[in-house]
């Protein structure tokens, strides 16, 4: 069922939303077991928000957009009371005391949160298996991966457990699960939706987004929880785009660059299926040309140093003294390691590491500031492209869905997984991916659609008819 | 001696720095917080636009360029810091380069004088109070997230007097642009100073940190301790370690907190949460427009009254600490001298109850009486105290207290009974014994019970004589 049937129905009144409601808790009761994808599902509370959602059609009034639509968050979307652990050790039992602004606006627009979703600890990792509670699985196939970080929140849509959910994207969290599991996910300009209440993983990176089964729920869930908050300062100015409105709009006429870095090193599926995407733009009248940005190149390596700078110093926190888990020692400093080491796992202490020694004095010319220039020189290289075209297109990740457990030893492989969407976060732009296609073993593929700042109207325009698009020959 | 100092100084706004928490002194521990000065998870600062007036409101006062500014994390672990890292500024401050007139005359830099904010405070209890041996620690957030200002002096001064001299100066400029209350002993003004000692002309020598110098008593004992103990170590052909030393108000000595072995990596970058300050000109010429003149310019103008007369430094640092600008200037309107006007204003109306309920006319009005002779000293501290205790008509508490000089034929008459109840000492008087004169002022005082004039009974008797 999608989302935006559900409101239509639930605000006329043809359907309650308390039914909607109990059927999305009955399909996590009867998979969750199995696929580990929500690590806190609400209880009567969502029953109750349900009922006043309902109570809000009697009474004449339109609940909003999302009315009645159960929603999945990632576990680093903070509401209040509900806990939230960003699937690390060191969060267990926490329970926020207030609730972020992109749920807020999800509860306003009449959404029922039912409960958090799965992911890679501290949303570091692309298969949802550096997760304190376990790794989930990819309903299309339990022995391969979700894709990560947001990899509950994907299963959780492509289980049908519920039809759309909030995660988050600071290398290709929402994108690379989108794409492993058949879904559409967008990455919104940096800025477009608060980060207020998202626990923070990069700063200068981290994005809240929709992942769904079509580009309208999508495109739905963002206008819902884009626009201006005075609770965060990097959000940008002005209201929520209108972005449903733009789904018919076509591609008539853009310029779409298929960029040859975003697609090099994919899987020959892959490949293919970002051809067909192509053909399918140009048949709905667009013009296609192939681009090249060899700057893209450097976007892992500047990622893998301003990343995990931003998050040495964001996790600092977590130091047993406030809030989460404290493990006692002899003075303060034993009691901060002893806390550190047991609360985070292997892949969130490399970061740590990584980070600190890229900002330590010395090195941080060498590894920090080296970086930061990559960005800049990346952000105009992008800005080149776009002087010559509306979108580029490319791959949203080189391989179909892989198996438990194939990178989890072996970092860099893992990293190389975001190597097509770092550069979008690195440039603070927008992008969506598209399911389109089918790999080797017949799982989804994903291309990818990227555009400048606040492009989000043209590029769920370009998504939809690739979506539509998604029957024909070779696809 | 070189010296430089760090105050730190809590602005007076209403919230703190990046939330809306109260900013006030003295609160329930922990109850001034939210999850942003808590630093809880997927929180978020947003800078306080006041705070960031007052900073520039003190860049105007120290003759600073004010500017484009960058926040920037100063990364360290302490549990009285909620996130592990303070928002402060590092390469890009709000104001640098100026300078601050001291009442002495002389003139010391500013490198800097940036935003950050404060920590909250934590109690030690067990072991010698500090953290690492103590049995428990308590925290109160309600100072995580107080906006202050850093103001950073160049190493231009050279003796402990000088020091208080800066830092009673700069209380001053703090207290004039309405950023701070510069209260020492609550914390909201805090002073370490940077103390090194060289031969005379010899590059700077190894310096030490001097923190918790809560007054300006202790920061002028501090330093010249600290001066002291250095040059003994050198003399006693030892080394100057560079290190953080604490000092201690009873003792009266500074011992060693921590030793700097090498530089602190805070590791700094570019807070990602906050986006870059940059000034808005229109509110720049706004704070600039409602700044009154600083102290060192009411002194000049103080000065100025007095019209080339010697007037003690600490007498108008007393009038222009307590604000007493227009007493004197009222005074000096009717006539009276600007020395008396200010050291009557720096001594009767400057103390802890400050001027109370006296009226600058008040004060003009009793000191023209004095100026005319028509009350003494005495008669003068008495209709001031009763006017700070509780204001009122200065010639009806003249005639109330029977201050209201006599006629001169009621002198007269109480002298004539004087010299006729005393015909020895008249005579002696009488015969050139010239200090018997205070002998029948004090008789006619007597008779009159303090109302006769002590000069005009001098006056008298001199006539008669």
């Amino acid at each position: 069922m999608k989302a935006l049937e559900i409101a239509a129905q639930v605000r006329s009144g043809e359907r309650s939303a308390v039914s909607v409601a109990e059927e999305a808790l009955s399909a996590i009761q009867a998979r969750n077991a199995d696929l580990n994808v929500f690590v806190h599902v609400a209880g009567e509370e969502v029953l109750e928000r349900a009922a006043a959602v309902d109570a809000q059609v009697a009474a004449g009034r339109d609940p909003g957009i999302l009315a009645g639509v159960p929603v999945g968050l990632k576990d680093n979307l903070c509401q209040t009371g509900v806990p939230t652990t960003c699937g690390s050790r060191i969060l267990a039992g926490w329970r926020p005391p207030y609730t972020a602004t992109a749920v807020e606006r999800l509860l306003a627009a009449g959404a029922v949160p039912v409960g958090k979703t799965n992911m890679d600890e501290f949303a570091m990792g692309s298969s949802t298996e550096t997760s304190a509670y376990g790794p989930t699985r990819n309903p299309l196939d339990p022995t391969r991966v979700p894709g990560g970080s947001s990899g509950g929140s994907a299963a959780a849509v492509a289980a049908d457990m519920v039809p759309i959910a909030l995660g988050s994207d600071t290398g290709g969290s929402i994108r690379q699960p989108a794409a492993l599991c058949g879904l559409v996910g967008i990455k919104p300009t940096y800025g477009l939706v608060s980060r207020y209440g998202l626990v923070a993983f990069a700063s200068s990176l981290d994005q809240i987004g929709p992942l769904a089964h079509t580009v309208a729920d999508a495109a739905a869930s963002l206008e819902a929880i884009a626009g201006h908050d005075p609770r965060d300062s990097t959000s940008l100015p002005g209201p929520a785009p209108a972005l449903v409105a733009r789904l018919d709009q076509g591609v008539a006429g853009r310029r779409v660059g298929i960029v040859r870095e975003l697609v090099d090193g994919a899987d020959p599926e892959v490949v293919a299926a970002v051809e067909g995407a192509a053909e399918v733009l140009r048949a709905a009248g667009a013009t296609l040309s192939e681009v090249s940005i060899p700057e893209l190149r450097l976007g892992l390596s500047a990622y893998y140093l301003i990343a995990p700078a931003e998050a040495s110093s964001n996790l600092a926190r977590y130091d047993g003294v406030r809030f989460g888990l404290r493990v006692a020692g002899a003075d303060i400093t034993e009691m901060y390691v002893a806390t550190r080491t047991a609360g985070f796992g292997a892949e969130v202490k490399r970061r740590i590491m990584l980070g600190t020694y890229a900002l330590s004095a010395g090195y941080y010319d060498a590894y920090y500031g080296q970086a930061l220039k990559v960005r800049t020189v990346m952000i105009e290289a992008f800005a080149r492209a776009y002087a010559n075209a509306d979108l580029l297109l490319g791959a949203t990740a080189p391989t179909e869905a892989f198996a438990l457990g194939a990178k989890v030893s072996d970092p860099m492989a893992m990293y190389l997984s975001d190597v097509f969407t770092i550069p979008t976060n690195l440039s603070g732009h927008a992008a969506i991916s598209v399911p389109f296609g089918h790999g080797t073993s017949g799982l989804p593929l994903g291309v990818q659609l990227l555009g400048p700042a606040l492009s989000e109207g043209r590029l769920i325009a370009a998504a939809a008819v690739v979506e539509a698009g998604r029957g024909v020959p070779g696809a | 001696m070189v010296i430089g100092l760090e105050v730190h100084t809590e602005l007076l706004t209403a919230s703190k720095m990046f939330c809306g928490c109260a900013n006030a002194f003295g609160a329930e521990p922990n109850t001034q917080v939210c999850p942003v000065c808590l630093g809880l998870p997927g929180s978020l600062p947003v800078l306080n636009a006041r705070a960031v007036e007052l900073a520039v409101a003190i860049g105007i006062a120290l003759h600073c360029r004010v500017g484009s500014s960058t926040f920037h994390r100063k990364n360290y672990f302490y549990p009285d810091m909620p996130k592990d890292f303070q928002i402060s500024q590092y390469d890009r401050p709000i104001n640098e380069g100026g300078h601050l007139d001291l009442s002495d005359g002389s003139r010391v830099g500013i490198v800097r004088a940036h935003l950050e904010e404060d920590t909250g405070k934590s109690t030690h209890l067990g072991g010698t109070g500090r953290v690492h041996d103590a049995d428990r620690s308590l925290v109160d957030y309600n100072r995580a997230g107080v906006p202050l200002v850093e103001i950073v002096s160049e190493p231009d001064i050279r003796s402990p007097e000088q020091a208080r001299l800066y830092a009673a100066e700069l209380r001053a400029v703090l207290i004039a642009t309405g950023a701070s209350d510069g209260r020492m002993e609550e914390g909201s003004m805090r002073v370490d100073a940077n103390v090194s000692v060289r031969r005379i002309g010899a590059p700077l020598g190894t310096r030490c940190e001097i923190k918790n110098l809560n007054s300006l008593r202790s920061l002028q004992r501090a330093v010249a301790y600290e001066a002291e103990r250095q040059v003994d170590v050198i003399l006693a052909g030892g080394k100057v370690r560079q290190e953080t030393r604490h000092w201690d108000e009873g003792s009266g000595e500074t011992s060693t907190m921590r030793v700097k072995e090498e530089a602190e990596d805070y590791r700094y970058f570019r807070e990602p949460d906050l986006t870059d300050l940059v000034p808005d000109l229109a509110m720049i010429e706004r704070v600039r427009d409602g700044l009154g003149p600083m102290p060192a310019d009411r002194r000049a103008a103080l000065a100025g009254l007095a019209r080339g007369a010697d007037v003690p430094g600490d007498v108008l640092d007393a009038v222009v600490g307590a604000g007493l600008d227009a007493f004197v200037a009222a005074a000096v309107a009717r006539d009276v001298e600007a020395g008396l006007a200010l050291s009557r204003a720096a001594n009767e109306l400057a103390g802890p109850d400050g001027p109370g309920q006296v009226l600058p006319d008040a004060f003009a009005e009793v000191l023209a009486r004095e100026a005319a002779r028509t009350l003494s000293a005495t008669q003068v501290k008495a209709v001031l105290a009763e006017l700070v205790r509780g204001g009122g008509d200065v010639a009806e508490i003249v005639e109330r207290r029977g201050f209201a000089p006599m006629s001169a034929g009621d002198l007269s008459g109480t002298v004539s009974q004087a010299v006729a109840e005393h015909p020895d000492e008249w005579a002696r008087y009488r015969e050139g014994e010239d200090k018997l004169a205070q002998f029948f002022v004090g008789v006619v005082m007597k008779a009159t019970r303090g109302r006769a004039n002590g000069q005009q009974v001098l006056a008298e008797l001199e006539s008669r004589r």
